[in-house]
């Protein structure tokens, strides 16, 4: 019985959890290329993305819940997105943003990386290029979706 | 307009292989002469450095007995007019450098070792600009492999 009710309120405990990570994901916008253009629609107001809970942008890593890899990503500036995902606190989410995030897009050269998976974990792919802001917001909404479900990790956690 | 050109025509006259009027003026000249012959453009109003670049013509259907072309693009203020300047280089030769001349040839030649390889003479600072140190090779040479990608992005991610 114990052991059942202790179960139970961690259970709850997590999905209140997951309810509060949700809806205030703090977004790290790194923008290289011109997705950053759509990046910016999305995020001001005739789109809004605060509607969703993500609208506090932070430009330091050490603030932020989710890393926006928003653009293409040169084989020069991979070791800074990897220094960027390591300084960022647990815990913490990656969205890959426009098909040269995803994949490299159009850009199979020597130059760049051929998607941000291969240097950091990535959790959402919004592919596009660029992604409408409703793209995006799918793609926030699938971010959602996973954190709630996720198993949450807190301090004291045994 | 046309008296700049005869100008330049006329003080070099050996020193021009080539003059035809394209969608600007195109000199082909010596490549020994290269720097006498900037510094006579710059002297006639041509104050602007616009571009260098380089061509690579590895393949080219008739094959250049000199590997590389480099190619300058200079403006002139007060004529209101563009021209380009190419010579022929070898691979294993040096291009004399126009940083003397005009201070953004700097970077710009640093651009074109970076993507050709080929040297400047005269240089102050010839390091690869675009791409990072490591980089092996100069990926816009014709022979360097379409695909081939470069180990940076080793130790970089830890699964
Ligand atoms: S996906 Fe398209 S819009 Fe986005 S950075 Fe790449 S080229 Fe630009």
């Amino acid at each position: 019985m114990g052991v059942e009710s202790g179960n139970f309120i961690t259970t709850k405990f997590d999905s209140i959890l997951g309810w509060a990570r949700k809806y205030s994901m703090f977004v790290y916008p790194f923008v290289t290329a011109c997705c950053g253009m759509e990046y910016i629609a999305a995020a001001c107001s005739h789109f809004d993305i605060d509607r969703f809970g993500a609208g506090l942008t932070r430009f330091s890593p050490r603030q932020s819940d989710v890393l926006m890899i928003v653009g293409t990503i040169s084989q020069k500036i991979a070791p800074v997105l990897r220094k960027i995902y390591d300084q960022m606190a647990e815990p913490k989410w990656v969205v890959a943003f426009g098909t040269c995030a995803v994949s490299g897009g159009i850009y199979d050269n020597y130059s760049t990386v051929q998607g941000a998976d291969k240097i950091v974990p990535v959790d959402v792919y919004i592919p596009g290029c660029p992604p409408r802001p409703e793209t995006v917001f799918e793609g926030i909404m699938k971010l959602q979706e996973k954190i709630q479900n996720q198993p949450q990790d807190w301090r004291w956690k045994k | 307009m046309e008296e700049i050109i005869d100008k330049i025509k006329s003080a070099f006259k050996e020193t021009i292989l080539f003059f035809e009027e394209r969608e600007m003026p195109v000199f082909i000249i010596k490549k020994e002469d290269v720097l006498s012959f900037v510094s006579f453009l710059k002297e006639s109003s041509f104050s602007i450095l616009l571009d260098i670049t380089a061509v690579d013509y590895l393949k080219w259907p008739e094959q250049k007995e000199k590997r590389f072309e480099i190619v300058y693009h200079f403006f002139s203020l007060e004529y209101n007019l563009r021209i380009r300047v190419k010579f022929s280089i070898d691979e294993k030769e040096k291009s004399p450098s126009l940083t003397s001349f005009y201070k953004n040839a700097n970077w710009l030649e640093r651009e074109v070792y970076d993507m050709y390889g080929i040297k400047f003479d005269g240089h102050p600072d010839l390091r690869r600009i675009l791409m990072y140190d490591e980089f092996k090779g100069h990926p816009l040479r014709k022979d360097y492999p379409l695909k081939k990608r470069q180990p940076r992005l080793e130790g970089l991610k830890d699964d």
